[in-house]
Formats: structure tokens, C-alpha cells, sequence
């Protein structure tokens, strides 16, 4: 952070005094007497346009009002910082109220947490305190892509189903919470060819899952070649690089021949983000079990 | 009124009944598009799938229209008849008093164009793309020389308090515009912000907060010390406290925008002042509203037959609660829970529904039959009408928007045993719903009493015209 230059922080501490000092200094001023002034409570002499004014003083309890607000903020700029680079009497900054809040919160909930820390996953995922526990940590992190029942949306993988991108087994999903992942599909336009070519393709990828495209599923097969590097030959996937399984009719993007010939012409980039910042390692521990009960 | 006295000067109130007009016309456009929004957030259906009818682009249409169409309108119309009657004195360069209204009607022309196209400069309140940024100036400026010229140009000797208040309003406007509008222009319908990160906020919010401060608070101020003792026939409360209070109030509301970015990226030093000043702000505040409300007392039996006055002093009442509404928000501790609510949303209302909008429904129910010669309103009955309209439609959008606020910022911070957060966003979202009906509702009471003020509005200036074809010829 830069600090403030001395230059800076006295002018803030003047002008900011300036202005309250000259609040009293008004106050003053309108409440002593001054030679020409008219009886209180007597009209002044000039008119506006029929309108006349009373010279009443200010009311006492408004007046009480003004001096204690401004009372408060004189202690209050000297218990917090505001007057410039002074830091204030209480050294206050809203950077250790968080710590301090963060603190208090770690060492009231961290204690469940650890005690699950030692309970194996497959055990929590029976454990339905442990489940309950891990839902919410789902639905306070995980929910927005997911969605609160996990059934996911286009391009957010549903987790309720046994079909995984990554792999199911616990200490996968594990590493996928704690890392994140970046599943891209490169653009195929220019490998594949004209867009003949790619509806073939489009029509091996449909006949994987038993259906029928437009294109020729034959001629398509031969060009799919080029997709086998990360789906397999025969279109199974591979968990290892997070290529789906062609062949289950479950699709991260939709598999409508459009989309399929989408897919191949622009290519796919699906990120999850890494929770290991926002998480510690028990929550996680936690929310693994959770995940990996949905699909039991 | 009386017109018959030889010394009045022969006023120019061409530009002040165009702006009285349109103060009602540009009410019930820009409260209509607050409506539907307000329909959108309750059935999200309505905005059929049309970009231009998003709600991300009508909620600005909505601000710009009510704050600078409605009350702009208000505010020219009443400073410019107030200041001539004050001074004494006809208006200074009446065409380029004219060419404020038509310059003004097409800055909003501008917005009711660029804004649904979603031409943007992002900055809340201060939305409208650089071209119109300087027509804006322009227009401004012009003014400032009109109302100005007319105060220089003054057969009394002394400048009478809303003029005061019109003209800190007039100056602090222009600096607000032009400081918080630096932008670079990439295109003819794009800019990007001359400042950059925290301090663009900062920027953005000292201008946010004063466009309340001196726009819907200093000028309407103006609008009141006119008005009110001139309606109810009484003196002025206290002259000293209108001196303290002006001061007082210009100046501390220039610190009030940093807490509108509590616990944010703005430095901690910045925030503490903010809501140290906002909390100072409050006796100066309710300066004006003492002085208002104890100017009607000796005359409280008018309210009983007069509902243009009352709509006064609810105005007032309305001023009260919400400048105590306001810092007590400003303060951090009550801000961590309201901050980000319908709350906020709640206590602007109650200052625009409550205050401005009232004391400027109270204003021109005076200005007409003033302006077309008139003894009074086409109808007193429509007016009582339109109160009751107003008020209960205030009470429902702000009570239903505490409920909603404080509802949603206890949800929000609601923690389990094990740390995490009891509701997801949409589970407090859901709650809000009934509100959202009911705010919709208010609103729509509020938009239908400005049908009902058009209405009147119309038989009393159409009846003018018929009934006394030699006041229409007067010159003023």
C-alpha cells in the first residue's frame, strides 16, 4: 500500500477540522447578539415577495443534537484512522478486523472439521451429520455452477450421475475441489476439413451412442482419427486428460447434431476453479464426502 | 395572489409554465418505467426476451428520468419563477432561458433514446455517453447565467434564503458534472472514465452522494422556504437557523460519499471520514425541516382544508425520517447488514417518493392556477385524491423495502454450526418476493395519483384559457 505523503495527510486533517470548527464557529456567530439585530421573535425588515422571516433563535434540542454529533465524530476520529495517515488510538484497520474475524471463526468451527479430518471419505459419505455438513458447503460454493441439487447445467457437469470427466474415485475428486480443472477442446475446423467433412464426423460421433446423423458415419470414422488422441479410438475418453466418453449419450455441451458440429468447429474451454484458497483442507475433506455420495 | 399591484414588474414566466408541464409529463414517464421495472424484479417474464426492455437498461432510463427529468423540470420551474419574485425583477437573457428548456427537453430525448439502445458510461446516475455529457454542460451553464443574471439584476436589497439554496444547488452541480464526467472517447456512443480503479469510486460516489445532496436535497430545500410560507400565508420560522443550517449543509455533504463504499477497496482513513461527516450531516439536515414545519405552526388549521399544504408537510416529514435514515446507514456497523439490500432501496425512495416528489406535487398544485390566472385547481377533491394516493403508495414501497432489506441481511449473514452460510442467495431471494408485489403495488398507487394530478392539471389550464382570454393575452 502507498503511504501517504505528509503533504496530503495534513491537508485531509485541515480541511476536515476547518469544516467542523466552522460548524461551531457558525453556531457562534448566530447565536450571539448582534447590534442590528431585531427583538428574537420579532419579524426581520426586509420582505420577499410578501414572505417575511422570524428572528427566532435555534431550538435548544437541535442545537444538543448538533454538538453531540460532532462530539462524536471527534472521538471518533480519534479512536479510528480518518484524519489523514493517523492511524487512530484503537490502530484499527479493516484489514485486522477480518483477520480478527477469520480467527475467532477458525478456532469456533475449525473443531468439526478436524474431527472429520479423520474419518475416511468413504465412511463420511454414510454419515448424515457429515452429509448435511457437506451440502452446505456445496450450496454456499459449488451450487452456482452445479446447481443445488448438482444436476449441473450446459457446460457444467452434472455430478449426480456416474459418468466423470476426471474420475469418480475419491481421491479425484479430491485433487479436482482443491486444484481445479481447464478442460479444453482445441477448434478441429482446419484438421477435419470443409464443413462436409465435419458433419461426417459429426455422424461417427452420433453413431458412438447408436444414432444417425446427416453426414456420411463411414467417411467420418476415418477422419476421427484425429479426435482419437484424447477420446480413444473408439470414442471411450480419457479420464487423464478429462476427454469425455463419446459413447454414453451424456454430453457436457449438448449433443444435438448442431452442437456436436459446434463443438468440432469452435472447440470447447471449461474451467472449474481451484477452492484450495478458500477452503481449507478439512472442508474439503468434507465436501469430497458429499460429492462422492451423490453418485452412490 | 394578487396581480393588480402597479409596482410588480412584468414577470417572464414563458419558460417557467413550459417546465411546470413537463414536470408532470416527465413524472409520469419516468415513475411508468419505474413501475415495470419494479414488475420485472417481481416477474422477470416481462422483459419478453427484448434487450431494450431489460431491466439492466430501463433501471437507468428510470433514474435519469425521475431525478433529471422530473425533478430537473421541477427545479428550472421553480427557481425561475421564485428567483424573479424574490428579486423583484423580470427573468435576465429570457432567450437563453429558452433555449434551457429546449436544450434540457433534448438532453432527455438523448437518454430516453441512448439508454434502451445501451449506450452506457457505466457511472450510476451519470450514465449518459459523452456527447450528451456536453450538451448537458452547455445547457447548465446557460442556466447558471439566467438565474445568476436575475440575482445580480435584484430590486431588493437582500437575497432571500431558497435563493441561496438555488444557488449552491446551480454551482455544486456544475462541479459535480464536469469533475465526475472526465471521460476519453473511443467512439461517438463510447467513452471510458478519465480515472481509474478506487479512485474512479470515490469519484463516482462523491458525485452519487451530492447529486442527492444538492440536486433533490439543496434545490428542493429552495423549493420549500418559497412555497411553504407563501402557501400558509405565514412568516418564515427563523431566520438565523436557515443561516446555520445552509451553511452547515452545503458543506459537510461534499464528505458524505465514502459511505457508500464501506468495507470496500477505498482506504480505511476515507471510509472513517465519510461516516464521521454523514453523522454530523444530520442536524443540518433537519434544520430545514424545522424551519419548514414550524413555519406552518399558527396556520395548522389550514391542513385540514388544504391538501396542496399537506402534501407539504408530509413532504417534510418524509425529509425527516429519511436524512435520519441516512446516517444512521452511514454508520458501518448498521451499514455491514443494510449494504447491498433493498434497504438502500427503501431509504431512497422514502427521500424521492417521500420528499422530493411531494414537495414537488405541492409546488405545482401552487404554480398553476399562480401561472394561468387562476383562483385554484380545477378540483380540490382530485387533489385530496391524489394525496391519499401518494402517501399510501410511499408507505407500502418503503415498508415493503425494509421488511425485504432486513430480511435479506440477516439471511445473508445467517451461519451454521459449522461455519457455512444457512441460505444460498436464491433462498433469500425467494423471500423477497411478496415484498417485491407489494412494492410494485405502491408504486403503481404513486403513478396512478400523477394521472390523476395530469387530469386536473389539464381542465385548469384549458379552463383558464376559455374563461379569461385577457389574462392569456397579459405578456406575463
Amino acid at each position: 500500500m502507498n503511504e501517504m505523503s505528509n503533504f496530503w495527510s495534513g491537508w485531509i486533517t485541515f480541511i476536515a477540522l476547518l469544516n467542523i470548527f466552522g460548524c461551531l464557529w457558525i453556531l457562534w456567530w448566530t447565536r450571539r447578539r448582534h447590534d442590528d439585530d431585531v427583538a428574537e421573535g420579532e419579524e426581520l425588515h426586509h420582505s420577499f415577495d410578501g414572505i417575511v422571516e422570524y428572528n427566532n433563535p435555534l431550538p435548544q434540542w437541535w442545537l444538543m443534537m448538533f454538538y453531540g454529533t460532532i462530539v462524536f465524530a471527534f472521538i471518533y476520529l480519534a479512536l479510528y484512522p480518518g484524519l489523514g495517515s493517523y492511524k487512530g488510538a484503537l490502530g484499527w484497520t479493516s484489514v485486522n478486523q477480518w483477520e480478527h474475524e477469520m480467527e475467532k471463526a477458525d478456532n469456533r468451527f475449525d473443531r468439526i472439521f478436524e474431527d472429520y479430518a479423520s474419518i475416511s471419505i468413504e465412511d463420511l459419505a454414510k454419515d448424515p451429520e457429515a452429509i448435511k455438513v457437506g451440502q452446505r458447503l456445496f450450496g454456499n460454493n459449488c451450487a452456482l455452477c452445479h446447481g443445488s441439487d448438482a444436476h449441473g447445467a450446459v457446460g457444467f457437469p452434472n455430478l449426480t450421475d456416474t459418468d466423470w470427466l476426471y474420475g469418480g474415485k475419491v481421491d479425484t475428486i479430491k485433487t479436482t475441489i482443491t486444484n481445479g480443472r481447464n478442460g479444453n477442446m482445441p477448434t478441429m475446423a482446419a484438421a477435419v476439413g470443409d464443413a462436409a467433412a465435419i458433419k461426417d464426423v459429426a455422424a461417427h460421433v452420433l453413431s458412438l451412442s447408436g444414432r444417425t446423423g446427416s453426414g456420411d458415419a463411414a467417411t467420418g470414422k476415418e477422419k476421427f482419427a484425429l479426435c482419437a488422441a484424447c477420446h480413444g479410438k473408439e470414442g471411450k475418453g480419457n479420464q487423464m486428460l478429462g476427454a469425455p466418453n463419446l459413447t454414453d449419450n451424456v454430453w457436457l455441451y449438448g449433443g444435438d447434431e448442431a452442437t456436436i458440429i459446434e463443438t468440432i468447429n469452435k472447440g470447447r474451454s471449461g474451467a472449474m476453479p481451484a477452492f484450495k484458497a478458500q477452503l481449507s483442507e478439512e472442508k474439503i475433506h468434507v465436501l469430497t464426502a458429499y460429492v462422492y455420495s451423490l453418485s452412490k | 395572489m394578487s396581480n393588480s399591484d402597479l409596482t410588480t414588474p412584468q414577470y417572464d414566466f414563458a419558460v417557467v409554465k413550459q417546465f411546470t408541464v413537463m414536470t408532470i409529463v416527465w413524472g409520469i414517464v419516468g415513475m411508468l418505467v419505474g413501475v415495470i421495472i419494479a414488475a420485472q424484479l417481481a416477474w422477470p417474464a416481462l422483459n419478453f426476451d427484448l434487450p431494450w426492455l431489460t431491466y439492466g437498461r430501463l433501471r437507468p432510463l428510470h433514474t435519469n428520468a425521475v431525478i433529471f427529468a422530473f425533478g430537473g423540470s421541477a427545479l428550472f420551474a421553480c427557481s425561475l419563477y421564485v428567483v424573479q419574485r424574490t428579486c423583484q425583477t423580470t427573468l435576465f437573457a429570457p432567450k437563453l432561458a429558452a433555449f434551457v428548456f429546449w436544450g434540457w427537453q433534448l438532453v432527455i430525448v438523448g437518454a430516453v433514446v441512448t439508454l434502451p439502445l445501451g449506450f452506457t458510461s457505466a457511472k450510476e446516475y451519470a450514465e449518459l455517453e459523452w456527447p450528451i455529457d456536453i450538451l448537458i454542460t452547455i445547457v447548465w451553464v446557460s442556466y447558471a447565467v439566467v438565474f445568476f443574471g436575475t440575482i445580480v439584476k435584484r430590486t431588493t436589497s437582500h437575497i432571500y434564503v431558497a435563493n441561496w439554496f438555488f444557488g449552491a444547488f446551480i454551482i455544486c452541480i456544475a462541479l459535480l458534472h464536469v469533475v465526475n464526467s472526465m471521460e476519453v472517447p473511443v467512439t461517438l456512443w463510447k467513452s471510458y472514465s478519465a480515472y481509474s480503479g478506487a479512485t474512479d469510486a470515490m469519484i463516482q460516489w462523491w458525485y452519487g452522494h451530492n447529486a442527492v445532496g444538492f440536486f433533490l436535497t439543496a434545490g428542493f430545500l429552495g423549493m420549500m422556504y418559497y412555497f411553504i410560507p407563501k402557501r400558509a400565508e405565514r412568516p418564515v420560522y427563523s431566520y438565523r437557523l436557515s443561516i446555520v443550517h445552509f451553511w452547515a449543509l452545503i458543506s459537510l455533504y461534499m464528505w458524505a460519499g465514502p459511505h457508500h463504499l464501506h468495507y470496500t477497496a477505498l482506504p480505511d482513513w476515507t471510509q472513517s471520514l465519510g461516516m464521521a461527516f454523514s453523522l454530523i450531516l444530520l442536524a443540518p439536515s433537519w434544520g430545514g425541516m424545522i424551519n419548514g414545519v414550524m413555519t406552518l405552526s399558527g396556520a395548522w388549521e389550514k391542513l385540514r382544508d388544504d391538501p396542496v399544504l399537506r402534501f407539504m408537510v408530509v413532504a417534510l416529514s418524509f425529509y425527516g425520517m429519511s436524512t435520519f435514515e441516512g446516517p444512521m446507514m452511514a454508520i458501518k456497523t448498521v451499514n455491514a447488514l443494510s449494504h447491498y439490500t433493498d434497504w438502500t432501496v427503501g431509504h431512497v425512495h422514502s427521500g424521492a417518493l417521500g420528499w422530493v416528489a411531494m414537495i414537488t406535487i405541492g409546488c405545482v398544485y401552487c404554480l398553476i392556477p399562480w401561472l394561468w390566472h387562476t383562483k385554484e385547481m380545477y378540483s380540490v377533491k382530485l387533489i385530496n385524491m391524489h394525496f391519499w394516493m401518494a402517501t399510501i403508495g410511499t408507505v407500502l414501497y418503503i415498508a415493503s423495502m425494509w421488511v425485504a432489506g432486513i430480511t435479506q441481511g440477516l439471511m445473508w449473514r445467517a451461519i451454521n454450526d459449522d461455519g457455512t452460510l444457512t441460505y444460498t442467495f436464491v433462498e433469500a431471494l425467494k423471500a423477497t418476493y411478496p415484498y417485491y408485489i407489494i412494492r410494485w403495488v405502491g408504486g403503481l398507487m404513486f403513478l396512478g395519483g400523477m394521472f390523476v394530478m395530469a387530469y386536473n392539471a389539464w381542465k385548469t389550464i384549458r379552463g383558464a384559457g376559455q374563461t379569461s382570454t385577457d389574462a392569456a393575452a397579459q405578456p406575463a
